[in-house]
């Protein structure tokens, strides 16, 4: 047994620190909890403004100009479908306007500080660990001071979505730009290229293919947070699978995930097919 | 500000050692080396030449002799430790961060044996990218690029992009886009090395044909000596970070200074077998050169 003399709490300290931080910074988080909602409430009632035909149909568009192959352009069109079959329409949007929140806030926060991940070795030594923090850490650990902060609902869901999201897309804006072959860097320099331009010019065009994986990978980590975020009373599709758990409804269960997956399915074929059309044209 | 020497290039004892300290070392520390506590590798000892206008200067040696690293420090690409390397007048190694990139971008281009190209641009652009870091508006850059490449004879191919080029194609590019910056004087690092020895033929004529027509100083780095007789008017074999001999390649080829340069001789005319003495053995060439070929290391912190 480990004694009971050496023990030692830093969670009272913790909570005391948080609960300080709300009261200090408590209008700042509203102001921002504010304006986050009303994006996400716009943003919401423009996605669903769109009527679910002219979705397929788009959606059916964008794979035929990416796959060029008729079976990978019919199929997302009849998956999207099978989410209005199944009555989530409406809660698949909200989910979806959920996720790209988080996307776009983590591309913003994840991109640039990839990129000063790659220039100063010194930054990449402080946001490793960082990173490997937020990612290993158990998402419902941070959802709790989201909640404090920024009270129930979708905005402590975005932005626990967001942690949760950002590591992938800034790794691999790191990896990209310090893969950039030496060879071509050299010759640049050889030509007068200032750091700048070297950045701009070749090194994070050439790493661009990675950081598209990178995105793709903050996307798929921000789909998977929905279950998870709807404990803090995002809605969604999370809360429809905590529902059926809570009432042990298998097959409602089974909708709501199907729901999911799609969307992810998606997404994911999207993203990569943009990924890819750019790398072919580069090489 | 005309420099109106005869001589275009100054190289005046230049040191370059890789190891674990930045300190520059004294010549008297390299000869006496048992204070020194770092281990360090020489890799440019103590080299001086000088290039006049509109010659070809050749520098010859095996891999690992310091060729290429000399020429990096030229346009300080690596940073000499010591020493000074005046261009048309003006010392590269004094130059502060601005007035180094303006020297690159206007006074000197380099071609580089892995030919540096931009896989996400086209010939074109390739070819202007010098012009396009120096601010040259998009319409003149393209139109001088467009110019120089069909010189190069690759003219049909300006939309293309690298990968879809042979290796011929792509130094062709490389030679284009170093010729486009107008600059007095180039430097070429092995740059027809990787190609098979019928295009590099062709490649050296080319290039002697670009360099009567536009007159450029080069400084040219290769480990062939055939090559080095084809263009150089000047040359010097380098070894182990030093020169051991410099002339004209006529007189080098005749007064070969040492075995390592008689050696380079034999296998240029495609004698390999060694004198009768030996017994009439075939020598392997690259093995007896290797073993001579390993860099001086100073100093032994153990």
């Amino acid at each position: 047994m480990f004694p009971d003399t050496c023990r030692f709490h830093i969670a009272p300290y913790i909570q005391d620190f948080v609960e300080w931080l709300n009261f200090i910074c408590g209008p700042t988080f509203n102001a921002f909890s504010d304006s986050l909602r009303i994006m996400l409430i716009n943003l919401e009632h423009l996605l669903l403004a769109i009527p679910w035909w002219l979705w397929i149909i788009v959606v059916t568009l964008l794979a035929w100009r990416m796959t060029r192959h008729p079976w990978k352009t019919i199929t997302p069109g009849i998956l999207i479908f099978t989410i209005g079959l199944f009555g989530l329409w409406e809660i698949a949007i909200e989910t979806l306007a959920i996720v790209i929140i988080s996307v776009i806030l983590s591309l913003i926060v994840g991109v640039p500080s990839g990129i000063a991940m790659a220039v100063s070795d010194r930054v990449e030594t402080v946001f490793t660990p960082v990173l490997d923090a937020m990612q290993t850490m158990p998402s419902f650990v941070y959802l709790i001071p989201a909640m404090m902060f920024f009270e129930l609902g979708k905005v402590p869901a975005v932005v626990a979505t967001f942690i949760y999201a950002v590591p992938p897309v800034q790794r691999l804006t790191n990896l990209g730009i310090r893969q950039v072959s030496t060879s071509i860097q050299e010759a640049a320099v050889a030509f007068g290229a200032t750091s700048w331009q070297l950045m701009r010019e070749v090194r994070i065009p050439l790493a661009l293919p990675s950081i598209l994986a990178g995105i793709n990978q903050t996307t798929m980590m921000a789909l998977s947070m929905v279950v998870i975020c709807s404990m803090v009373g995002a809605g969604g599709l999370g809360e429809e699978v905590i529902i059926a758990l809570n009432r042990i409804d298998v097959g409602r269960g089974f909708e709501a995930g199907w729901a999911i997956v799609v969307l992810a399915i998606i997404i994911d074929r999207l993203s990569q097919g943009v990924a890819q059309k750019w790398h072919i044209k580069s090489n | 500000m005309q420099n109106d020497s005869e001589y275009l290039v100054e190289v005046k004892n230049i040191w370059k050692t890789f190891g674990n300290s930045k300190k520059i070392i004294p010549r008297k520390l390299i000869r006496t080396n048992i204070n020194a506590r770092d281990r360090k590798i020489v890799a440019v000892n103590d080299v001086s030449f000088q290039v006049k206008r509109g010659e070809v200067y050749v520098i010859m040696g095996l891999s690992g002799s310091g060729k290429s690293t000399l020429i990096r420090c030229l346009l300080r690409l690596i940073e000499p430790d010591s020493g000074t390397a005046l261009i048309e007048g003006k010392d590269v190694t004094a130059m502060d961060k601005r007035q180094l990139t303006e020297f690159r971008r206007t006074r000197v281009a380099m071609v580089f044996q892995h030919y540096g190209l931009l896989p996400h641009r086209s010939v074109l652009e390739n070819v202007a990218f010098g012009l396009k870091l120096r601010g040259v508006e998009r319409k003149e850059r393209e139109q001088k690029a467009a110019e120089v490449i069909e010189k190069v004879g690759l003219k049909q191919w300006e939309k293309h992009y690298p990968s879809e080029l042979s290796g011929g194609m792509q130094q062709r590019v490389g030679i284009a886009r170093a010729l486009v910056q107008d600059a007095d004087l180039l430097l070429l690092d092995e740059p027809f090395s990787g190609l098979d020895p019928l295009i590099r033929r062709e490649m050296q004529d080319e290039l002697l044909r670009l360099q009567h027509e536009f007159q450029k100083t080069m400084i040219f780095v290769t480990h062939d000596l055939n090559e080095a007789l084809r263009l150089g008017s000047h040359m010097a074999v380098m070894k182990n970070g030093a020169f051991i001999q410099e002339g004209r390649p006529h007189d080098i080829v005749m007064n070969p200074v040492d075995d390592y340069v008689k050696q380079f001789v034999q296998i240029a005319r495609g004698v390999v077998k060694d004198s009768p003495d030996k017994k009439g053995k075939i020598r392997s060439l690259p093995r007896r050169a290797s073993g001579q070929d390993e860099p001086i290391i100073v100093g032994f912190g153990r």
